[in-house]
């Protein structure tokens, strides 16, 4: 048995061991189309199977798609959340795959997005509601949904520099528990408070049209694929974004940081001044990704934003492979989509959860599709082992 | 803020977060027990007492406990209990040992991934409990049962003691009491005996250990199974005060515990117990103030301000310290 998985694991190796490799030795314009191809094919996914514009249909790829089960979920919409939960991942992973900073609380970031575009955009929110009454407007005055993005954006970056700027001086575990805690209190707060709306949440939050109604012509309620165009757009302008910064000056720091703090300082690399640009900015895509979930349901509630969700999004992440981009992509879609597809299994969903993080970091700690400086980093340390007396 | 609700009453106020803080106490010592000798948090433990409360119900309702039996046999019942607990959480911790830190020790994997480990551990645990074992062990057989279960009251809650205004009950007195002792005898064990030697030798240095003929493993087990114990009692402690479990208490129990190690100064026992009492007095002083809307977000902010002013907490981080 164990001879037939060893022989397998060759086989896998021999198969897939240089495709990095391969892929980089590819001459560039037949990158660039594969690129094309594959960003071409995630903006048809919401069709999966049909021929827009026709009767045609492909056989078989059908079977993907999650309302081919009985009382499956609408398909484009399942693609929205998988291409939130990528966005998430992306931020998730400048501070965990990155900078090598454990976040629990990433879900805070994710809220103060959501309400952020609630709370400014929405002609119901207690704080328009607010500024109605203290300028004299008319009740249904919200401010427009395209200046909330920069307020979100604004706001969830100004949480994270708050939250960090005394926390990022704690050794990574003592942190772990306080970006805990702060997930937590975020949550109380607008749970508690009355500007916030409290347990009953907010309701009437636009999006790009504008505040919900049967008139929206493209963003609309039943149609939700020019939502996942939207998100997907984000998602691709942001990789971009992201592998910019990845490569620069900056992400060499972080890098540097995750890997040996003492010595990147030494270096002369400002630990604490990164570990807080790594905050700010996985804190600032944490809350646009909040801000498109809060337009998308035009209704938020502070339960959604609980610590299972914090704990899901570092699971996307590290099964993915942290540090590498398109490994947490993959971890994100993979736990967004699966239960989806397979729901006869969605009540054990939070068990597979804890499974395959365990069985993950026990067999593979660097991730389904692991960046290959982490896994030689992780050899490294093995090879470091303290005394062992067995 | 409701200052007269808080002054009105202050001797009963301190009485009860003493009483709630003895829980967190004996939570906490696990916490710190592994953090002194391996330097991480674990994270799983919080479930580790989820697991006790529900195999002392188990044991209870397997005995026929009705309420409020005559003094001698809920002794006897309660007594029953504390073995039981503890036998359930010792082997809890042992497994969490060995399941998921036991191969990324020899790996000598960054601290990042123990918790994450921990983490996805103790969502199965909790899982298991919400799907199989929560109506396992209230009598339903393995059925889904996410909702609260109420736990068979043995002694009657009652008045016996009144100090400067503060009603002080049994159970509030046994609660503190057998914090006390547990601790003394941890104390005890860990500073007198020869294998509290062997931990105090690993938590110092983990290799001049090894080298001088301690068995490492031996002692991280031990460890273990040593905050598995104190997590029992405490579990027992939680079931007679409160009356009922669920398959998610671990987790808030669990980071309020957390907060007390670290508030104490992790690593140090008599810490542990000094936060977990502290911790309990601050929060019901919290909740009173804001009628009990801030009480979770409380703790939470003392960790923050502890963290950030005095990162080795009130006494300092010790184990390793400690005299020889």
């Amino acid at each position: 048995m164990t001879e037939a998985l060893r022989q397998f694991n060759e086989r896998r190796r021999h198969v897939l061991g240089g495709m990095g490799d391969r892929w980089r030795a590819l001459p560039r314009w037949q990158r660039w189309l594969t690129l094309l191809a594959g960003v071409a094919f995630l903006y048809y996914l919401p069709f999966l199977g049909d021929i827009p514009g026709t009767n045609l249909i492909i056989p078989g790829l059908d079977w993907f798609r999650t309302d081919s089960i009985d009382g499956g979920a609408n398909w484009a919409g399942v693609l929205f959340v998988c291409a939130l939960y990528v966005l998430v991942a992306i931020g998730l992973n400048v501070v965990i795959g990155l900078a090598g900073l454990l976040d629990l609380g990433y879900v805070g970031f994710y809220a103060v997005g959501a309400y952020s575009v609630a709370l400014f955009g929405s002609a119901d929110s207690p704080v328009v509601g607010a500024l109605q009454d203290q300028f004299g407007l008319s009740s249904d005055w919200a401010i427009a949904w395209a200046i909330c993005i920069p307020i979100a954006l604004a706001f969830s970056l100004v949480a994270g520099v708050l939250l960090g700027w005394p926390t990022l001086r704690l050794r990574g575990d003592y942190l772990a528990i306080v970006t805990l805690g702060f997930g937590e209190i975020i949550r109380i707060v607008a749970k508690n408070s009355g500007w916030a709306g409290e347990a009953q949440g907010v309701p009437g939050i636009p999006g790009p049209e504008g505040p919900p109604s049967p008139d929206n012509k493209v963003f609309g309620l039943l149609d939700i694929k020019p939502w996942y165009w939207l998100a997907l757009s984000v998602v691709l302008l942001m990789v971009l974004l992201v592998r910019r910064l990845e490569h620069s000056r900056v992400g060499r720091s972080w890098l540097a940081i995750r890997e040996d703090e003492d010595a990147a300082a030494v270096m002369g690399v400002y630990p604490f001044k990164f570990k807080l640009w790594a905050f700010a900015i996985g804190a600032a895509l944490g809350g646009f990704s909040g801000l498109l979930f809060a337009s998308r349901s035009a209704f938020i509630q502070p339960e959604t934003f609980n610590v299972q969700l914090s704990i899901l999004f570092v699971a996307m992440v590290v099964v993915g492979g942290s540090g590498n981009m398109a490994g947490v992509a993959v971890g994100a879609f993979l736990l967004a989509y699966l239960p989806e597809r397979f729901r006869d299994f969605s009540e054990y969903r939070v068990l597979a959860f804890g499974l395959a993080l365990v069985l993950i970091m026990l067999l593979r700690p660097q991730g389904l599709l692991p960046s290959r400086r982490r896994t030689r980093e992780l050899q490294d340390r093995a090879k470091e082992a303290p005394v062992n007396v067995a | 803020m409701n200052f007269d609700a808080l002054f009105g009453d202050l001797a009963q106020h301190t009485v009860d977060g003493l009483s709630k803080g003895a829980i967190y106490a004996l939570v906490a010592l696990g916490y710190t027990l592994v953090y002194g000798v391996l330097r991480l948090i674990n994270f799983a433990h919080s479930e580790i007492f989820m697991v006790g409360t529900f195999a002392i119900l188990g044991t209870w309702s397997l005995l026929g406990v009705a309420d409020n039996p005559p003094i001698g046999m809920a002794i006897v019942y309660l007594l029953i209990g504390l073995v039981v607990g503890a036998l359930a959480s010792g082997a809890t911790a042992l497994t969490v040992e060995r399941v998921a830190y036991r191969r990324l020790r020899r790996m000598n994997a960054p601290p990042l991934i123990f918790l994450i480990t921990a983490i996805g551990l103790s969502l199965v645990l909790v899982e298991i409990f919400a799907l199989w074992m929560a109506g396992f062990f209230s009598g339903r057989g393995f059925t889904e049962n996410r909702l609260v279960i109420g736990i068979p009251p043995l002694l009657k809650q009652e008045t016996v003691l009144s100090v400067a205004g503060a009603d002080i009950t049994n159970v509030q007195i046994i609660m503190v009491a057998s914090a006390l002792v547990m601790l003394y005898g941890l104390d005890q064990f860990i500073n007198r005996t020869r294998y509290g030697r062997g931990v105090r030798a690993v938590a110092q240095s983990p290799d001049t250990a090894a080298l001088m003929g301690v068995h490492q493993d031996r002692v991280i087990m031990l460890v273990f199974v040593l905050g598995g114990l104190m997590a029992g009692a405490a579990a027992l402690l939680w079931n007679m005060r409160y009356g009922i479990t669920k398959f998610d208490i671990g987790f808030v129990v669990g980071l309020k515990a957390f907060t007390a190690a670290v508030l104490g100064g992790i690593g140090n026992l008599r810490g542990a117990l000094l936060g977990g009492l502290l911790l309990g007095v601050i929060e019901v002083y919290a909740a009173t103030l804001t009628r009990s809307t801030w009480e979770d977000v409380a703790a939470f902010v003392v960790l923050v301000v502890v963290l950030i002013f005095r990162p080795t907490g009130l006494l300092g981080e010790s184990l390793g310290k400690a005299r020889a």
